[in-house]
C-alpha cells in the first residue's frame, strides 16, 4: 500500500497512545504528592508517602505475601509449563492442537471462572484457604505464560540441530541437555518473569482463594474500597508498577536478544 | 542399575510416544487435578443447595439455583449488563486497534514498529489494579478530567460511577490485547495481494475492504476472544468505578461467595461465562482465530 495520506492514521495512533498513557502518567504523578486528599492538579510534591507506606505494618506483609507467591507460583510454572511446552512440541499437529486448546483454557476463559472453581473445589474437599490454595490458583495461569514463551520458542528452532545430535549418538537426555536446554533457556527465563510479574499483580483469582490472608492487590483492593489510606495506595500502586514492569522489560531483551541469535 | 537404566533408554528410544507422554504426565496431572476437576466441581455445585438454617452446603440435586437465576429479574438484568458492556468493549477496542495496527504495519518503518509494539505492551504490565484506581482518580469530581473540561469552560463529566465509566475503564484496559493480534494478523498478509489488487484497478478503500479486512478477521476474533472474557469475568472494575446498578455477574457470585457463603447459587451465576464463552470460543476456532494467537 502506498504511504500516502496517513495525516488521519497519524492522529489516530496519536490519540490511541495518549489514552494509553495519560492515566499511567497521571498514577506515576499522584505517588508523588504531598497532599492526603487526591485532587488534581497536585498543588505540592513530596516523597512522605513513600516513608509512611513503607513504615506500615500491613504493607509490609501484604508485599512480603505476595513475594513468597509470585516466587513459589513462578518455580512450579516454570517447571510445568516447560515440561508441557516440550511434550506438545513432539506431537503429531492433530493431539497437539487438541492438547494446546486445553492449556490455553485457564487464560482464555474469564479469571472469575478458575477462581470461584477453585473456590467450589476447595470448599467441597473441606480445605482452608491460605497460602496454599492462593499458589495453586496463580500457578493455573502462570503455567500458560511460561508454556505459551516456551512452546514459541520450540517451534522456531530448526529441527536439524536435535537430528545432528542423535546422528552423532547423542541419547533423549543428552540431547536436552546439550542442545534443546541451552537454546530454550532465555525463552524459560521470560516465562518465569511474566508468570512473575502476572502473579504479583493478581486480584481476580485471589479474592477467591485467598481465605482471610491478604496479598498486596487484596491490600490496595480494600484501602480503595473503604476509602482509607489513599496516598499510601497511590505509593504502593506506583511500587507495584515498577516491580511488575522491570521483569518484564528483562523479559522482553531476553527473548530480544535470543530472536536474533536464530535469524 | 545402569544395566537397567540402558535398557529403559533403548525401551523409550523405539517408543518416543513414551517419552512424550512421561513429560506430559506432570503438567497433565496437575491441570487435570487443579483445574478440570475444579471446573467439575462447579458445575457440580451449582446443583447443590445450601442449608438455610446451618449455612452448610446440603449435596441434594436440585435446579433452584438456577430457577432463582431465570425468575428473578434482577439476576437477568445483571447478566444482560454483562454481556451487552463485553460486547461494547468488544466493538470499541476493534475500531480503536484498526487504525492503529494498520499504521503500525502498513506506514511505518522497521524502527517505530518497533517503539509502538512495545508502547502497545507496557500498559498491560503495568499493574490492572493501577489502571483501573488511576481512573477513579481521574473521574472523580475533583479529578484530571474536570479540571480539564473546566479549562475549556465546560461543564463537569456526568459519567462517574456509571456503566459509561465502566465501558471506558474495559475499552482502556483491553485494548491492547486487540491491537496486538489484528497487528499481527495485518504483518502476515504478503505485499503482492496488495499490489496485485492495486494492478487490477482497485481502489485503496477497496482494497481494505475487500482484501486486507477478510483478511485480518482471524486477528480481530482472536484479540475479541480477550476483550469478551476478560470484560465478561470482571467485577474489581465495575466495583471500583461503577455506581450503584452496575452489578456484573462477577460481582453477584462475588458476593454470594464472600458475604452470603452461598457457594452452590455462586457456582450457577459463574457457569454462565462459562457457557457463554464455550460458545464463543466454538466460533472463533471456525473463523480461524487460534492460529491467529
Amino acid at each position: 500500500m502506498t504511504r500516502r495520506r496517513p495525516l488521519l492514521l497519524q492522529t489516530a495512533v496519536a490519540a490511541v497512545l495518549l489514552f494509553l498513557f495519560v492515566p499511567i502518567a497521571i498514577i506515576v504523578v499522584y505517588a508523588f504528592s504531598a497532599s492526603n486528599v487526591q485532587s488534581w492538579p497536585i498543588a505540592a510534591f513530596s516523597l512522605r508517602w513513600f516513608a509512611v507506606a513503607s513504615a506500615d505494618e500491613e504493607v509490609r506483609a501484604a508485599f512480603v505475601l505476595s513475594l513468597q507467591v509470585a516466587s513459589v507460583a513462578t518455580t512450579l510454572a516454570v517447571l510445568l509449563g516447560t515440561l508441557a511446552a516440550m511434550a506438545v512440541n513432539r506431537m503429531a499437529p492433530g493431539p497437539r492442537d487438541a492438547v494446546s486448546f486445553a492449556l490455553v483454557l485457564p487464560i482464555a476463559l474469564p479469571g472469575i471462572l478458575t477462581g470461584m472453581a477453585l473456590n467450589a473445589y476447595f470448599s467441597a474437599a473441606h480445605m482452608a484457604l491460605d497460602f496454599t490454595t492462593i499458589v495453586i490458583g496463580h500457578t493455573v495461569f502462570c503455567i500458560v505464560i511460561v508454556y505459551n514463551n516456551v512452546l514459541a520458542r520450540l517451534r522456531r528452532l530448526p529441527r536439524s540441530l536435535t537430528e545432528a545430535s542423535s546422528d552423532l549418538w547423542a541419547g533423549a537426555w543428552r540431547t536436552f541437555r546439550l542442545i534443546t536446554l541451552p537454546m530454550t533457556a532465555s525463552a524459560i527465563g521470560a516465562g518465569a518473569l511474566l508468570a512473575f510479574a502476572l502473579s504479583f499483580d493478581e486480584v481476580i483469582v485471589t479474592t477467591f482463594t485467598a481465605g482471610v490472608q491478604t496479598t498486596l492487590p487484596l491490600w490496595v483492593l480494600g484501602a480503595i474500597r473503604l476509602g482509607q489510606r489513599l496516598p499510601e495506595v497511590n505509593v504502593v500502586v506506583f511500587a507495584v508498577i515498577v516491580l511488575t514492569i522491570l521483569p518484564v522489560g528483562l523479559a522482553q531483551k531476553l527473548t530480544g536478544e535470543a530472536g536474533q541469535l536464530h535469524k | 542399575m545402569t544395566a537397567q537404566l540402558a535398557a529403559l533408554r533403548t525401551f523409550a528410544g523405539r517408543r518416543p510416544w513414551l517419552t512424550t507422554a512421561a513429560m506430559l504426565a506432570l503438567p497433565a496431572s496437575w491441570f487435570v487435578v487443579f483445574y478440570l476437576a475444579a471446573l467439575v466441581s462447579l458445575f457440580i455445585s451449582a446443583f447443590w443447595q445450601v442449608d438455610s438454617l446451618t449455612g452448610e452446603i446440603v449435596h441434594i440435586w436440585t435446579l433452584d439455583n438456577f430457577r432463582l437465576l431465570f425468575s428473578e429479574p434482577t439476576y437477568r438484568h445483571v447478566a444482560l449488563r454483562t454481556v451487552l458492556l463485553a460486547a461494547s468493549v468488544t466493538i470499541t477496542d476493534a475500531l480503536l486497534a484498526w487504525p492503529f495496527a494498520l499504521f503500525l504495519v502498513r506506514h511505518a518503518g522497521a524502527r517505530t514498529r518497533a517503539a509502538l509494539m512495545a508502547a502497545v505492551t507496557v500498559p498491560l504490565w503495568c499493574s490492572y489494579l493501577a489502571r483501573v484506581y488511576a481512573w477513579r482518580l481521574i473521574l472523580s469530581h475533583d479529578g484530571a478530567l474536570n479540571w480539564a473540561l473546566n479549562l475549556l469552560h465546560l461543564p463537569d463529566q456526568k459519567i462517574a460511577y456509571t456503566n459509561w465509566a465502566i465501558w471506558l475503564v474495559f475499552s482502556y484496559l483491553w485494548l491492547p490485547f486487540m491491537i496486538l493480534p489484528v497487528a499481527a494478523a495485518l504483518e502476515r498478509i504478503s505485499p503482492t495481494l496488495l499490489e496485485a489488487s492495486a494492478d487490477l484497478g482497485a481502489s485503496e478503500f477497496t482494497t481494505l475492504r475487500r482484501v486486507l479486512l477478510p483478511l485480518a478477521i482471524p486477528g480481530l476474533v482472536a484479540g475479541s476472544i480477550f476483550t469478551f472474557s476478560l470484560t465478561l469475568g470482571d467485577f474489581i472494575t465495575p466495583m471500583l468505578v461503577g455506581g450503584a446498578g452496575s452489578d456484573f455477574i462477577g460481582n453477584v457470585v462475588y458476593a454470594s461467595v464472600g458475604v452470603a457463603n452461598n457457594v452452590p447459587f455462586a457456582a450457577a451465576f459463574a457457569v454462565l461465562p462459562l457457557l457463554v464463552m464455550a460458545a464463543y470460543l466454538l466460533i472463533a476456532r471456525r473463523l480461524g482465530a487460534f492460529k491467529a494467537l
